[in-house]
């Protein structure tokens, strides 16, 4: 997504200072071999810190009361919003929407077009998603195509782990409404093309939504450049609290949009028969918000930014590329995904010879090593792939190549506990 | 916490030499029951005798993780062939297990007769993540169970209604 060239490198050793849970031992002496960031990443001292000082001095609720407090607390949530907006290259604060995280701001979306207006969904409209995506980005859909009479069509996947884009102009047709796909997957570590999935969308007049839960933590993102009307991501992938998530859309789409849920805040006036409503974002965010948890996404943003989002990618590439490598000398151990990191993210997902996941996770985990196990909440994927499960190592700025050596020798531990029976290419 | 103490040989044995797989036929009542978090499924049939007291047979197809594969086949051990009131009775045995959360007092010794290979699972008990994955087989096995008692009653009431 940037040149890797120009990039600073990451002091990793400096970096892994700052975040206290990397220091903790497991299971007695085990030191932690944290490679679950795909589900969560871990929280920086400067994260805790900003979450500590906002409850400690300047807690009051926001937008309302006159007081010093709700007044520094009002200035602290906004300045969070300004933050996030210069992340992500936004045009203005206004376009940012504090959710509670990704499935919340995709849920918005999906049931914001289920009203009856000009957006809104109905009988003969098509809804496009892609067979990698995350449960967070299928369920909503198929709720509002179910609704309101809708067709919801998705993009297949080919053998190596990427979107079949061989037939894009008649899975996109003039009746397609929304296109919404994940920017990188979760499971796969896949990074899709946006350019041709936002021009054949926009040519028939859909709206383009994009997933980017696991795109913003790990690289730099610009959602002018991306040309999507509707971007979600959550904070605590990329350092911040949980509670929080984003969505980013054009002012303009946004001003046009119904609002998602009623109540304090949202409301511009009330009388008993109606409402009126307040302006974006505000229109979106009934009721108290996650404040603090907006303070910590702003310091988690700090924190990225002073460290640099090309140094941030060019490092997990780095890593990315080591553990690829040491991973396919593992005997029967099968990447289910790209092999390479050629428009790959940090997420590398695989198959041990017949070990079911679970057991695979099981027996690192007492070596101190965290890995997630299961389906990823992208169930379809394993479907197409033919495994129950798999088993997932995710990098983040942390991570080091003396990790993914743990990894792989944990991973030979693993073969010699179940014995060749039953870990070996049966 | 170590390792053996959740996948202990016997455990490792069923996993790579399961008992009693295979879908047979005739069967009262068929399930499929899935552990959502990690991908674990098994579709399950029970055949109770006629006059529904005893569990004839007991069949499966599973894919899972080796706690799953290796419980349900330890669960079929333990309800082919036995009085249904036994094998119910080795139900709530091996639930009250997986409670016990690696507590060894819990066992008692009338348990480890009835629980014969399954008390092998009491380390499991230790482990919350994985206690889904030990019980998914019974789980499944009583579904099919209760179904397959209200098809008995449901045919003995017609049964009587055109008698």
């Amino acid at each position: 997504m940037s040149p890797l060239v120009t990039a600073p490198a990451l002091d990793v050793e400096k970096v892994r200072k700052d975040f206290p849970a990397l220091e903790r031992l497991v299971h007695g002496d085990r030191p932690l071999v944290y490679l679950d960031n795909a589900a969560t990443s871990q929280k920086p001292r400067q994260v805790l810190d900003a979450l500590d000082d906002y409850y400690a001095r300047h807690n009051a609720n926001v937008h309302r009361g006159i007081h010093v407090l709700a007044e520094e607390a009002t200035a602290l949530y906004e300045g969070a919003r300004d933050k996030v907006a210069r992340f992500v290259n936004a045009a203005e604060p206004a376009e940012i929407v504090f959710t509670k995280n990704s499935t919340e701001a995709l849920n918005l979306v999906s049931n914001v077009l289920g009203h009856a207006g000009p957006r809104g969904l109905g009988p003969g409209d098509e809804v496009v998603i892609t067979e990698m995506e995350h449960h967070s980005n299928i369920v909503p859909w198929q709720l509002v195509t179910q609704r309101t009479g809708a067709t919801l069509s998705w993009f297949s996947l080919t053998d190596e782990g990427r979107l079949d884009l061989s037939r894009i102009d008649s899975v996109i047709t003039e009746r397609t409404k929304v296109v919404s796909f994940v920017l990188v997957s979760n499971i796969l570590g896949t990074v899709n093309p946006p350019e041709e999935l936002v021009r054949r969308a926009h040519e028939v007049g859909a709206l383009v939504v994009v997933d980017a839960s696991q795109a913003a933590p790990h690289m730099p993102l610009d959602v002018q450049a991306l040309g999507a009307d509707l971007v979600a991501f959550t904070g605590h992938k990329m350092c911040g609290p949980t509670g929080i998530g984003v969505l980013w859309g054009r002012r303009g789409l946004l001003e046009e949009l119904p609002p998602f849920l009623g109540g304090g805040e949202m409301i511009e006036m009330v009388t008993m028969a109606t409402s009126t409503y307040a302006a974006v974002p505000h229109k979106f965010e009934a009721g108290t918000p996650p404040i603090a948890q907006a303070v910590g996404l702003g310091a988690a943003v700090d924190y990225l930014t002073a460290l640099g989002m090309d140094a941030v990618h060019a490092h997990e590439q780095r890593i990315t590329a080591y553990a690829l490598e040491r991973l396919q000398q593992v005997e029967g151990l099968r990447i289910i995904g790209p092999a390479t990191t050629d428009q790959r993210g940090a997420a590398v997902s695989f198959a041990v010879g017949d070990l079911h996941p679970h057991d695979v996770g099981q027996v690192l985990d007492e070596l101190g090593i965290a890995v997630r196990v299961g389906h990823h909440c992208a169930r379809p994927v394993c479907l197409r792939y033919g495994v129950p499960a798999t088993t997932r190592a995710s990098f983040y700025l942390y991570n080091t190549e003396a990790e993914v050596d743990a990894l792989v020798a944990g991973l030979e531990h693993v073969q010699r506990f179940f014995g060749p029976a039953a870990g070996g290419a049966r | 916490m170590n390792l053996e103490s959740m996948y202990q040989e016997i455990i490792l044995d069923h996993y790579r030499n399961p008992h009693h797989r295979g879908l047979r036929d005739p069967f009262d009542a068929e399930v499929h029951h899935v552990n959502p978090t990690c991908g674990d499924e098994v579709t399950l049939r029970v055949r109770l005798a006629d006059d529904g007291s005893t569990v004839e047979d007991v069949s499966y197809e599973s894919l899972g993780c080796s706690i799953s594969m290796a419980s349900v086949s330890v669960m079929t051990d333990l309800v082919v062939g036995k009085p249904l009131a036994r094998a119910t009775e080795a139900y709530d045995a091996f639930l009250a297990l997986m409670r016990a959360k690696g507590d060894t007092g819990a066992l008692v010794e009338a348990d480890e007769e009835l629980l014969e290979d399954a008390v092998a699972f009491e380390g499991v008990s230790k482990y919350p993540a994985r206690i889904k994955c030990a019980l998914l087989g019974w789980m499944a096995w009583k579904d099919a169970t209760a179904q397959a008692v209200a098809a008995d009653a449901g045919r003995d009431a017609m049964t009587e209604e055109s008698a």
